[in-house]
């Protein structure tokens, strides 16, 4: 019984708007010798989805900082980018993202059908039997070529909403998606070109903000940047169809050149190969200090 | 058993982590810290006459996973694995108390005073004691125990058996503890139990090489990262341990009652059962509602950025809840059979932790 009281005063509290300390006050004030909390954390609200944490502003603010700082400092910890994404969603990005796909028929069917990308969901040896102007022939060879895989995403947490957080975990499967679109390798450079060109066509901050990791770049990759590939990332972002309304699944047998040219994208001049030309331009010159050959 | 679970999920990702560094780790423990420094010792190998095989050779070629490795560097990447795990579990308690779980150890060794025994016949009051330390894989309070009773105390005579149900923890405190002096070394046994039956115990299995943990063992089952009874060898007699110790590892037992009474089984007459555990802050309500705000809040936030784990610590601060007052358990001590001086507790921090003793009586 006093379980139930207990819960409805932090209830209470909650919708009066009560600051979480006040009502953890309110509710840490023992009344009996036997105290019951409800384990399901301190005056937390009921999830919304499996894996949902409802967090608190203060909490969502505390986990944008800390994990935007620690992600830059760090960036192969791609949880904390995930969470610095989901925490920075909120309040307009994420809806504006979500009506995006409602405007479009495509996006509608996403929604409503909610796929998911995994390395089971899609059969990667049957891609990789496609003709190689496919969609899915260059993504899994470009799964191949990085060593990645379908499988090293985390579950959205931090999104209040159910269908916003699809949408989150949509956007996350695809992002290897973009990479065969545009051609970009995972290094820092590549993953921070297509950073921008996301930013520029799905508006999330948390891409947006990951450009600022240009400032961990090396100053000839930096100048890469701001001639080259920046400024092909804003360009083919803005003027590009929302890239979250693609259906991958149904695309996979399509011409990757026909897509992009649907979808308005042209792909940036390959980055492996300009790394690779440079690097072999550098050791040429260290080696010898002839005249450079071209 | 957050710690456990965690450790049990990150030890196949630990191989790939070693040869993979990009890929992120997950682990996780309930406080533990580092051993207070120590001057480093070589250790010293006893050479019998032994196959050529079984002597150390740094240079000799094994394997390390699918790599070809000399053994002493296969020495070093198997420590490496494990040292990382345990390290982010260090960082992760300082984090939390903001250090202070070394201050909690800390007094924690010192009021017991191991290798002083005043009710000892004769004049000198170092005789020889055992003390076993519970759940102490990683082995602060052993390393704690040792250092007060050979060096403060000047009582060589005391030894120190570390039993935890987790494999991959002893050898943690094990690899810790080559670093400490020879004769300290040779005071301390590492043994895998489960607290809640300490009559089937296995000294600590090594990793076999040159594969992996949890691989197979010489039948070929899957190992397991938890002890298993069906594999014990060898067993904690009764009245055979003059201090039982258990710090920040009873609140995670399925079966605090059996553990209760396994310690009084083994303890000596006369011995002391001690145990450092979370408890309740209530008595100071606005500090507890702000170590409750801390725990709930912040606490699973620090491991979701440091240690890549908020589940984990999610279940630790709810643990710590779930763990039952000063009174409530020293009454589950009392009811084991131990007898109790004062109150029973000690509040460490307003009650943040409580040191519990009690002692088996003398018939």
């Amino acid at each position: 019984m006093e379980v139930t009281l207990r819960r409805t005063a932090t209830l209470v509290a909650r919708r009066n708007r009560l600051r979480p300390t006040a009502a953890a006050v309110v509710a840490a004030i023992p009344t009996t010798n036997s105290r019951h909390f409800s384990l399901s954390s301190l005056t937390r609200p009921p999830p919304n989805y499996p894996g949902h944490v409802p967090l608190t502003r203060i909490e969502k603010a505390a986990l944008a900082i800390g994990s935007g700082l620690m992600s830059l400092r760090d960036p192969r910890r791609g949880d904390l980018i995930a969470a610095f994404a989901e925490a920075t969603a909120t309040p307009y990005f994420i809806h504006r993202l979500r009506d995006a796909m409602l405007a479009s028929p495509t996006g509608r069917r996403i929604l409503r059908d909610r796929p998911r990308i995994t390395s089971t969901s899609l059969n990667l040896p049957h891609l990789r039997s496609l003709p190689p102007n496919t969609v899915g022939r260059t993504y899994v060879a470009w799964l191949d070529r990085e060593g990645v895989s379908p499988d090293t995403r985390a579950p959205v947490r931090y999104i209040d909403d159910a269908e916003c957080a699809y949408v989150m975990q949509r956007y996350r499967e695809c992002h290897d998606f973009y990479h065969a679109l545009t051609g970009l390798p995972v290094v820092r450079e590549g993953e921070v070109a297509l950073k921008a060109f996301e930013f520029a066509n799905t508006l999330l901050p948390m891409t947006g903000l990951s450009v600022l990791a240009a400032a961990t770049l090396k100053a000839s990759e930096r100048g890469r940047l701001a001639d080259i590939y920046l400024p092909w990332a804003l360009r083919n972002g803005l003027r590009a169809q929302e890239v979250i309304n693609v259906y991958w699944e149904e695309q996979l047998e399509r011409d990757v050149e026909e897509l992009r040219r649907e979808l308005g994208v042209e792909p940036p001049p390959d980055l492996r190969d300009i790394r690779k030309r440079e690097r072999e331009e550098r050791r040429r010159r260290r080696r010898g200090g002839g005249a450079s050959k071209m | 058993m957050a710690t456990r679970t965690a450790l049990r999920r990150a030890l196949p990702s630990i191989r790939s982590a070693v040869t993979h560094p990009e890929q992120q780790l997950r682990f996780t423990r309930s406080f533990s810290t580092t051993i207070p420094s120590l001057a480093p010792t070589p250790s010293s190998s006893s050479t019998s006459a032994a196959p050529e095989y079984a002597i150390p050779d740094p240079s000799r070629p094994t394997h390390f996973g699918y790599e070809t490795v000399t053994e002493s560097e296969k020495r070093e990447r198997v420590a490496g694995v494990f040292t990382s795990v345990a390290e982010s579990y260090d960082r992760m308690n300082d984090l939390m108390s903001f250090g202070w779980h070394r201050v909690w150890k800390d007094h924690f060794v010192a009021s017991l005073n191991p290798g002083f025994s005043p009710l000892t016949s004769g004049p000198d009051p170092r005789g020889p004691q055992h003390i076993l330390d519970i759940a102490g894989g990683t082995g602060d309070i052993a390393f704690r125990m040792l250092h007060t009773a050979h060096n403060l105390n000047a009582n060589p005579s005391v030894r120190v058996t570390i039993s935890d149900i987790n494999r991959a923890m002893l050898t943690v405190g094990k690899q810790r503890s080559t670093l400490l002096p020879a004769s300290q070394q040779a005071a301390l046994s590492f043994v895998e139990a489960n607290a809640e039956n300490l009559s089937q115990t296995r000294p600590l299995h090594p990793y076999p090489s040159p594969v992996e943990p949890t691989s197979h063992d010489s039948h070929g089952n899957q190992e397991q990262a938890f002890f298993d009874p069906a594999t014990a060898t060898a067993s904690i007699p009764s009245s055979s341990v003059d201090l039982y110790t258990v710090a920040f590892g009873i609140r995670n037992f399925s079966n605090i009652p059996a553990a209760l009474r396994e310690a009084h089984r083994v303890l000596k007459p006369g011995g002391v059962f001690a145990c450092l555990e979370f408890s309740k802050a209530d008595r100071f309500p606005v500090f507890n509602a702000l170590y409750k705000e801390w725990s709930f809040r912040a606490i699973p936030l620090i491991g979701q950025l440091v240690a890549a784990d908020r589940d984990s610590y999610q279940y630790l601060v709810e643990s710590i809840e779930r763990f039952p007052s000063q009174a409530a358990f020293r009454d589950m001590i009392v009811d084991a059979g131990f007898v109790v001086a004062g109150q029973g507790y000690e509040d460490l921090t307003g009650g943040v932790a409580a040191i519990h003793k009690g002692m088996k009586p003398r018939v």
